[in-house]
């Protein structure tokens, strides 16, 4: 492979795609040459647009349902199906055959992810897919989007940096690189969204970004798209007169997006036309989602506007004659947006705790608090000690601080393109810090709030050739698994869960962790599966630190692993003695092996384990 | 090209004539009714602009008599695919199809949002407009000789040589981008708004 031309970025989002490059050959330092690659897509039956983002939707037509060629693009494929714009507007009016979310799916622990199992209300007769499948067809998309604009630069000889939320775990992050892989990617690398934010705030500076930020800054990354919330905490530190980023802490996943906030509204104003009388079904439901999105703007930008006309067009096409006339006022908004949405709640303000069934769900495991600034206030308050193991930081978290005082804030995703929506978060947050004696939080402006994402992955891939500033921080959890501990046994009672560190916090690419004391017997073909564990706050715990207690903050449960060894070259039902070791990837993905005490022989240990009792479909 | 030197304000009667000979040619020439269908959609993309604007009426040095050159006939499809879209985003269709008589003002105005949002999403998205005079509308201007007078329409007290001087009355527009979709093959651009059938 000749050295490559271009740096791709992909943001392969829950609602939208977008490719992104940086022409390396024209870039020096942190002067890039780069831009967004518009893709070209299905708009409507036989219609080809080339747009800027692409709707990270599936549609599956039925046979009859579309004319020979109408799905026809640009380059020679025949599709059976339609991925882009056309599918999620079919997709509005046939829903059965429509997949979405297929990323919300990806990172479900609680299902199969590589069976058919979307869309989940399709009929028997509907071909599914699974949510790999559904994300290999995006990333395919783009691949071929691509070589069509740059047939002299083919895809496969550049360097393509794919972004996942900063809260994916590694079950998550391998399917992210294992959909890659199936559409075709080779040398791919993985990236966190909030930090490929900060990155594209980094290249849009020009520069001028070692003025706005100062060694001892906490940079908190905002990022709120179309379906999930993601947060990550970055310090800013000095080494050898050099301005230094490292990630340092990362928030949960919360599914909460502004597709929430706009279907909220619309419910709001259709439950006012109920109560006068007026039905909508959902196709109208649908119109009026829209409708809102374009009043809430106006709304939120003038605080003056009483109120804005809504107006639901007909299905027919007596346009006047059959459509619904009504308003969202500006109380709705201000109440259901950021009242429901960015309540401005005190420091000490936690989401309200999901009551979780197991893993077992079927259906996707939405944020059950819309409180976007309680789940912030809980990762601060969580992340309090954040800082204090770093240099130069020691004396920078006044003592007895309740959360850690972010001192600068990136806002990212379609959401804060609203400026009343940042300013209310951003305003909330500085009444915490207030309360702390502590400087309000500066906003780093100029980011792209769609396209950051895909610019910042592209960017990085100029940055990992040694040009410019790179994050670091490695990962960002220790891992654990789960031991029975091996007290006698009390009759009534599950034998005590210990908690075995396999993995610590902070490890960086490319570093093999030594392997785990703990010997594990596995039994010849049959596979030994074990509880995983993950801690975004535990730093300290070194490999083979074993915790027999802990609270629910602390440590979440990931679902399972599972270890098979072959049965080739041995006896079924041999026992094999195995320790277990992790490595942190170059790509971004953690990869556990089992190696055996004796010989040496090592297997690969697998996360995306289906848990017992979830029948998926 | 028939007349050479067209009135840029033509008189009543003129306009009727005009109005008469263009009923009948929309009705006999489909290929001149999506001409016209482009050029009260989108003045400025419409193929015939050219013939539209008058040349100044003053002999400029050297007004050399142009050949007659065949008018070029513009395909349908781009004006099909831009009426299709108008419909798609703004019901346009379907609001010029519908009779006012029945409704209020207010009915109507509610209607006129979707309508009008819709038709600035299109020409948002497949359209880069700019003015042609980038001076404040009122300001006076200078037009030197040799102007595009393509662009640029004299009215009121046109005499004398250039450059004249004015004031602007209307900026003018200039699609400076056009990205219509691309098509299938076979995809039938007639179809402005497909039949929906909820099964």
């Amino acid at each position: 492979m000749s050295a490559p031309r271009y740096a791709i970025g992909i943001d392969l989002g829950t609602t939208h795609c977008a490719l992104a490059w940086v022409d390396l050959a024209a870039s020096e330092g942190e002067k890039t040459a780069h831009g967004v690659l518009e893709i070209p897509q299905l708009t409507a039956p036989g219609t080809v647009e080339s747009l800027p983002l692409l709707p990270s939707f599936l549609y599956l037509p039925h046979a009859s349902e579309l004319a020979p060629g109408e799905l026809a693009l640009p380059w020679p494929d025949a599709p059976q199906d339609a991925v882009g714009e056309f599918a999620r507007a079919r997709g509005a009016q046939t829903s059965i055959r429509l997949v979405s979310s297929a990323k919300s799916w990806l990172c479900h622990p609680g299902v199969d992810r590589r069976a058919p199992i979307l869309p989940s209300d399709a009929p028997p007769e509907v071909a599914r897919v699974s949510p790999l499948e559904a994300s290999t067809r995006y990333l395919a998309h783009l691949r071929q989007a691509w070589n069509h604009a740059h047939p002299e630069a083919p895809f496969d000889e550049q360097d393509v940096t794919v972004t996942i939320p900063a809260s994916f775990d590694p079950a998550a992050r391998e399917l992210t690189l294992e959909a890659a892989r199936a559409a075709g990617y080779v040398g791919v690398t993985l990236l966190e969204e909030p930090q490929a934010a900060l990155y594209q705030w980094i290249q849009a500076s020009g520069g001028q970004w070692r003025k706005a930020v100062k060694p001892g800054d906490i940079i908190l990354v905002i990022d709120v798209g179309g379906g999930t919330s993601d947060f990550s905490l970055i310090a800013v530190l000095e080494l050898e007169g050099n301005l230094e980023l490292q990630r340092v802490a990362i928030g949960d996943h919360i599914l909460l997006g502004g597709d929430n906030m706009d279907l909220t509204l619309a419910h709001v104003v259709a439950r006012k036309l109920a109560q006068a009388g007026t039905q909508l079904d959902p196709w109208q439901l649908r119109a009026l989602t829209y409708a809102c999105r374009a009043a809430k703007e106006r709304l939120l930008s003038d605080a003056t506007l009483p109120a804005q006309p809504l107006v639901v067009p007909s299905r027919g096409s007596k346009l006047i004659g059959g459509s619904i006339r009504t308003e969202l006022t500006q109380e709705e908004v201000r109440m259901t947006l950021l009242e429901g949405f960015f309540p401005q709640v005190d420091a000490s303000a936690r989401p309200a705790s999901r009551t979780r069934a197991g893993l077992t769900q079927l259906g996707l495991p939405y944020a059950q608090d819309a409180g976007v600034t309680r789940h912030l206030a809980a990762l601060l308050g969580r992340q309090v000690g954040a800082t204090a193991a770093l240099e130069g930081f020691a004396g920078a978290a006044p003592a007895g601080a309740s959360f850690l005082h972010p001192t600068a804030v990136l806002f990212n995703g379609g959401v804060f393109k609203s400026g009343v929506l940042t300013e209310r978060t951003l305003a909330t947050l500085n009444g915490w810090l207030a309360a702390e004696q502590a400087a309000p939080a500066r906003l780093l402006s100029g980011a792209d709030m769609d396209l950051a994402v895909a610019r910042g992955a592209a960017y990085y891939g100029h940055v990992r050739r040694g040009q410019g500033v790179r994050i670091r921080g490695g990962t960002a959890s220790a891992y654990y698994v789960g031991v029975e501990s091996a007290m006698p046994a009390i009759p009534g009672f599950e034998p005590p869960l210990q908690a075995l560190c396999l993995a610590p916090f902070g490890m960086e690419e490319g570093v093999e962790t030594e392997p785990l004391a703990q010997e594990f017997g596995l039994v010849v073909g049959e596979p030994v599966h074990l509880r995983l564990f993950g801690s975004t706050v535990r730093r300290q715990d070194a490999v083979g630190t074993l915790l027999d207690f802990w609270s629910p903050e602390e440590l979440q449960e990931l679902g399972e692993i599972e270890a098979l060894l072959p049965a080739e070259g041995r006896q079924p039902g041999e026992v094999v003695q195995v320790q277990l070791r992790a490595i942190a990837t170059d790509t971004g993905t953690l990869e556990l092996t089992a190696v055996a005490t004796g010989s040496g022989e090592r297997w690969k240990v697998t996360f995306d384990v289906r848990s017992p009792g979830a029948d998926g479909a | 090209m028939t007349h050479s030197t067209p009135d840029p304000k033509p008189s009543l009667l003129r306009r009727l004539s005009i109005a008469c000979g263009a009923f009948f040619s929309i009705l006999a020439n489909p290929e001149f009714a999506a001409r016209v269908v482009a050029l009260r959609h989108a003045p400025t993309a419409a193929p015939v602009a050219p013939q539209a604007v008058a040349p100044a009426p003053q002999p400029v040095p050297a007004p050399a008599p142009v050949a007659p050159a065949p008018l070029k006939a513009a395909s349908p499809d781009a004006a099909l695919q831009l009426l299709a879209l108008l419909q798609r985003d703004a019901r346009l269709i379907d609001f010029t199809q519908e009779n006012l008589g029945g409704y209020s003002d207010a009915e109507i105005g509610g209607v006129a949002r979707v309508v009008h949002e819709g038709c600035a999403k299109v020409l948002r998205e497949h359209f880069t407009l700019a003015p042609v005079r980038t001076e404040a509308e009122g300001s006076r201007l200078t037009l030197p000789a040799g102007f595009d007078a393509r662009a640029v329409r004299l009215t009121g007290n046109v005499v004398g040589q250039a450059p004249f001087s004015g004031s602007l009355s209307h900026r003018g527009w200039r699609a400076t981008e056009t990205r219509l979709p691309k098509l299938a093959e076979g995809h039938d651009v007639t179809v402005l708004a497909q039949a929906e059938v909820e099964l």
